[in-house]
């Protein structure tokens, strides 16, 4: 009975007609036909972004309450608000591939779901704030500038309205860190040290090497993505590296050198022994993450059952009114 | 002997003005820095992206309010040095919005007292003989009807969903209740701004507050506390009388200016 465990076997015609689509360069909506394998590693792919946005509303909200001015203090906090609208715009989107949205949340909440290995590191001084908004949602939006051309129609449309917003992010991000680098001593101390902790952490983010990536290829041919991570991750180094250099900072690799035949900036070895120990959840902050998470939608519980209830009571009433 | 003076009443001291700022702009730094440790952690993703909002309209009230405020005191502070470098001491919020956020109703029952009491205190100052605060009320003022239109559906929501939340929303109310009177007790320096028209009317408001207030408690099939559990000396928050929780606060939100006095962010 091997039967339950796979998706169901597609009907090959519409598969191929199904390819053909795709290869013209069409964009597949929620009511056209679809392998079981396009939706289930779509609903996979869109569900962990949305959880990511979710989870990476913590490390940042950490410092919303020490933001060290009022204009500060009220951009981090948009910036967090962003992510949850972003969270919000990708659970819709997955929905219309026949799945709610509390469900996918009590996978984060098992732990069944994925999101992000960056979230699973801590946020210890303010220039975290600055360099995560240059690394974390720089790297956000090199993988969703490819995104944004999925072929699926409600991904590839939330991709292009979430990357304006990353852009901003980043460029709020990228400043505040230029400013700790041209203050006081501490202040430069603060961010280079910050720098130094998030960069290696930044380049897992885009995920596993080509070689050892194994739902790369299906995905490419579908066009669900449209380059592989390391194609991504190398064009994500190239954008940095000039960045750094134009606030006096300096990234934590040796390695790091210029290639004039390919172009690019070629670095050392990731350490992929860490990025899978975090992925297993043995990552700094994999814990309070998701302790965090549980606990918000534990103590939620009763607010949530009072707003149905209410709601209930609601239409009732006119219900009987209109009777 | 002293003549009859031809000139008219000396208009009130620029402190008296500083004092006003200082009360609208540390009950809207206070509350809304109180908001903001929600974010992330709301029962719904929905009310992360509402009780930021609220959170936000508060702090750019916050800043406008406090940005005037240095430049009526004349000293060279800006909005940052009032609100990063002050002692508890120096704070002129009212304790309603320094408790602490406690469950969702707590917090939804502390905005919603606040938010009905925005909005009949900017309506009043919206029309202030001053014209930069009656700008900067007038303002504040259509987001706090937005405000009071948010949390009163939760009054309700709450009040009239399960028992559970309806015992919650209770219990709030009745907790929070003492801390009201304080928002409608005039000291020498709101009846002197009242006086000139550039204050609000303090106690003249209550009337309307509490109508309002009462109208949505009722709807939502709860119960307004009986005037007895006032605790009549609870109104030290205009004059630095804070509750111990305040110096908590600000502890956490002044840290890491503290940490590098001088620097920019
Ligand atoms: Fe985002
Ligand atoms: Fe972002």
């Amino acid at each position: 009975m091997t039967q339950t465990r796979t998706a169901p076997q597609d009907d090959p015609a519409k598969v191929a007609e199904f390819e053909a689509r795709i290869a013209a360069g069409q964009s597949i909506e929620p009511k056209d036909w679809m392998p079981e394998r396009y939706r289930r590693q779509l609903i996979r792919m869109m569900s962990q972004h949305a959880h990511s946005e979710i989870v990476g509303m913590l490390p940042e909200g950490n410092w919303i309450t020490r933001a060290p001015s009022l204009r500060r203090k009220i951009s981090l906090i948009a910036k967090v608000q962003d992510e949850a609208g972003h969270g919000l715009y990708i659970y819709c989107g997955t929905e219309t591939l026949g799945v709610d949205r509390a469900e996918l949340i009590q996978q984060l909440l098992d732990g069944t779901a994925k999101y992000s290995s960056i979230f699973n590191y801590p946020t210890l001084s303010w220039a975290d704030i600055g360099v995560i908004g240059w690394f974390v949602d720089g790297a956000a939006i090199v993988n969703q500038t490819v995104l944004a051309k999925a072929s699926y129609g409600p991904y590839a449309r939330a991709m292009i309205r979430i990357c304006k917003e990353e852009n901003f992010h980043k460029r709020q991000g990228y400043e505040i860190v230029a400013t700790l680098a041209n203050g006081t001593s501490a202040q430069k101390a603060m961010v280079q040290d910050a720098v130094n902790r998030w960069w290696w952490p930044s380049l897992m983010m885009f995920g596993p090497s080509d070689a050892n990536s194994p739902n790369t290829a299906e995905l490419i041919k579908w066009k669900v993505k449209r380059r592989t991570n390391d194609e991504l991750r190398q064009r994500f180094v190239n954008l940095t590296v000039p960045q750094a250099a134009a606030v006096n900072l300096t990234l934590p690799d040796p390695d790091l050198a210029y290639d004039t035949e390919s172009e690019n900036w070629s670095f050392g070895r990731i350490d992929w022994d860490e990025f899978n120990q975090v992925l297993r959840g043995n990552g700094p902050c994999n814990r309070e993450r998701l302790a965090a998470r549980r606990k918000a939608h534990d103590d939620g519980a009763w607010v949530r059952e009072a707003a149905s209830a209410y709601a209930a009571k609601q239409r009732a009433k006119q219900a009987s009114e209109a009777a | 002997m002293t003549a009859p003076s031809v000139l008219p009443p000396p208009p009130p001291a620029p402190h008296d003005e500083l004092e006003l700022l200082l009360r609208l702009g540390d009950d809207r730094l206070v509350l809304g820095h109180r908001l903001s440790e929600w974010c992330g952690h709301a029962p719904i993703l929905e009310e992360d992206i509402a009780l930021a909002n609220v959170a936000l309209d508060l702090l750019g009230q916050a800043t406008m309010l406090l940005r005037r405020a240095g430049e009526v005191e004349g000293k060279g502070r800006d909005e940052d040095a009032l609100a990063y470098w002050r002692e508890a001491v120096e704070f002129r919020n009212c304790l309603l919005v320094e408790q602490p956020n406690g469950d969702f109703a707590f917090t939804m029952a502390r905005q919603f007292l606040f938010d009905v009491y925005a909005v009949v205190t900017l309506d009043a100052v919206s029309r202030s003989t001053n014209a930069e605060l009656a700008a900067i009320a007038a303002k504040a003022l259509k987001e706090a009807k937005y405000h009071v239109r948010h949390s009163g559906e939760w009054m309700l929501k709450l009040g009239d969903g399960t028992d559970e939340s309806h015992r919650r929303v209770q219990g709030a109310l009745d907790e929070l209740w003492r801390f009201t009177p304080e928002l409608f007790a005039a000291d020498d320096v709101a009846a002197r701004l009242a006086a000139e028209g550039i204050g609000p009317d303090l106690p003249a408001l209550r009337a309307h507050w509490h109508e309002l207030v009462h109208d949505v408690v009722e709807r939502a099939t709860l119960t307004l506390p009986h005037e007895s559990s006032h605790t009549p000396h609870l109104n030290g928050g205009r004059a630095g009388m804070h509750s111990e929780h305040l110096g908590h606060l600000l502890a956490e939100m002044q840290i890491v200016a503290r940490s590098h006095p001088g620097a920019k962010w």
